[in-house]
């Protein structure tokens, strides 16, 4: 029995949305530290909404590797004297932004506050040694049981990749054509850390990190903010943007270490996309462009086919069509995503988020998607352990 | 044995102790649930498969075969840098369950997925033994 299947699926549609979304600045930001990088965000979001501080009553963090604090929403509420009635540090890795979400809006909707700030912010680049941000990512490793054997995370996500290509034929080609996209879409988007276009023969040359991920395989590593303000529907008309709805949300989550994966080629992205679509009354059909996480390329091929949007197995061949490219039936991840827009860590799929909301507003600019009604949102955390799916759109019923 | 203490040495728990002494031994120890006979690894409280309490530690055979594997060029820290190229493995044991391993004493380049591989033990200290996997075909000292 799944609990509560009927009463849930529909609890959340048009409830809240999105009136704020601001990123700092991205890449190599030298001069703030993570903890002014999550104030500056927070700061930016409630201009864009055009909202003074006093006007949030809920306050969602996630810690930072270079100045983390125990508790550190608390910090952060502490650092702009704000006295929230609800404030939390959530921590999924690169699922905590969805997951944070998705408790935004369920605390919304049931009353417990009525505006929240989600921020999250980090410097990976200059805020720590190049060694000690390897080592606090590797340390997602079970400290007995897998972290011994010294695989660093792109050995992780190998594993995933490997099997992959095992089971369906998939080719270093077609990883590497996930990351041309991202460098397509980056091209266009002038905040992106890596603009310069790449081939596949560029990511098949660059440096195995561990087969069979090259260096342009892998996420950037780097600093930065981003902050979203969510409020309920009712309250969102008061706002100076138009409101972007969340529609759908869905988690799943299948294990936290990569050695008790029940299947290393089919993600709980299955559970938490179909929870999604079902409570939003939508299909992967009805998706005009998608933001997913793409830490490392094969992550987006399991994606698109746990996501609905390809057959199982045939995410390589979809991709290399050119079917994520701009301009493609599902452009997916018009910023550039982690692989060239930028990558500070656990904040990363929050550029997904507002990036999302202004393709949304129609406000993208040289890379806005035509028809932009409907997103898809997806992010994963540990190696590919705990999903969160998100359908956001302009309108407050589908 | 200098760079050793650098590695990410296994903290042992309540839990675990056992079998990190029967790594010590060489044994390679899984549990087994009493009540539906699940074998199950990394040891729990609990069989994760009928909830029941009752399990008990037995010795592995020690034979499994390859499920995933990488080649890591690129080393998690300076302490494996010197094992580069070192293989990072998923083995599927015969009894049933998972384990992350390392695959040694061969080729990287003879590591293919499906390759049936037998338990071997590293020696990082006295009290410590990391249990890892050679291809099944080589002899074991």
């Amino acid at each position: 029995m799944e609990i509560g299947k009927n009463s849930m699926t529909a609890s959340l549609r048009g409830r809240t949305a999105i009136v704020g979304a601001a990123d700092t600045e991205v890449g190599v930001v030298k001069h703030m530290g993570a903890t002014q990088l999550c104030v500056d965000a927070i700061l930016r979001a409630l201009a864009d909404a055009g909202l003074d501080k006093s006007g949030i009553d809920g306050l969602i963090t996630c810690n930072s590797m270079a100045e983390p604090y125990l508790y550190h929403a608390e910090t952060i509420a502490e650092y702009l004297q704000i006295f929230p009635r609800y404030c939390i540090s959530v921590g999924a890795g690169g699922g905590t932004t969805f997951t944070a979400l998705h408790q935004a809006a369920s605390a919304i909707a049931s009353g417990i506050c009525h505006t929240v700030v989600i921020a999250m912010a980090d410097s990976l680049r200059s805020g720590m040694s190049r060694q000690r941000a390897l080592a606090m990512q590797s340390s997602t490793g079970h400290p007995q049981f897998e972290r011994p054997y010294g695989a660093p995370v792109p050995g992780y996500y190998a594993l995933l990749a490997q099997a992959h290509m095992h089971e369906f034929g998939t080719s270093a080609e077609h990883l590497a054509a996930v990351a041309v996209a991202m460098r397509k879409h980056a091209a266009r988007n002038p905040t992106a850390q890596m603009r310069a276009p790449i081939s596949i023969d560029d990511v098949l040359a660059s440096r195995m990190i561990a087969d069979p991920l090259h260096l342009l395989d892998c996420s950037l590593v780097s600093d930065g903010g981003s902050a979203v303000v969510v409020t309920s529907a009712e309250r969102a008309r008061d706002f100076k943007h138009k409101p972007v709805y969340l529609l759908g949300v869905g988690e799943g989550h299948a294990h936290e270490h990569i050695s008790q994966a029940r299947s290393l080629t089919t993600s709980a992205a299955v559970d938490s996309g179909r929870r999604a679509f079902d409570m939003a009354g939508v299909g992967p059909r009805d998706i005009d462009f998608a933001q997913l996480y793409d830490c490392f390329t094969p992550v987006v091929l399991i994606e698109l086919e746990d996501l609905g949007f390809c057959a199982k197995g045939e995410g390589g061949p979809f991709v290399a069509a050119g079917s994520i490219d701009p301009g493609g039936p599902l452009p997916v991840n018009t910023h550039g995503g982690l692989l060239s827009h930028c990558h500070p860590g656990n904040p990363g799929s929050m550029f997904a988020l507002t990036e999302a909301v202004t393709q949304l507003r129609g406000a993208a600019g040289e890379r806005q998607v035509s028809q932009a009604n409907l997103a898809l949102v997806h992010a994963q955390g540990g190696i590919m352990s705990s999903h969160c799916t998100i359908v956001l759109g302009r309108e407050r019923a589908t | 044995m200098s760079e050793k203490p650098m590695k990410s040495w296994p903290e042992r728990t309540p839990e675990t102790a056992a079998y990190w002494a029967g790594c010590a031994r060489h044994e390679l120890l899984i549990q087994r649930c009493l009540v539906c006979g699940l074998h199950q690894f990394y040891p729990r409280l609990l069989c994760t498969a009928c909830s029941a309490r009752t399990l008990e530690w037995v010795r592995a055979a020690g034979r499994g075969v390859i499920k995933s594997f990488t080649i890591v060029r690129r080393a998690v820290s300076e302490a494996y840098a010197p094992d580069v190229p070192y293989v990072v493995a998923l083995i599927e044991l015969e009894e049933g369950p998972t384990m992350m391993s390392n695959v040694v004493g061969c080729d990287v380049g003879e590591v293919r997925i499906g390759l049936p591989v037998q338990v071997v033990f590293d020696d990082w200290s006295k009290d410590v033994s990391i249990p890892k996997f050679t291809p099944a075909d080589r002899p074991v000292a």
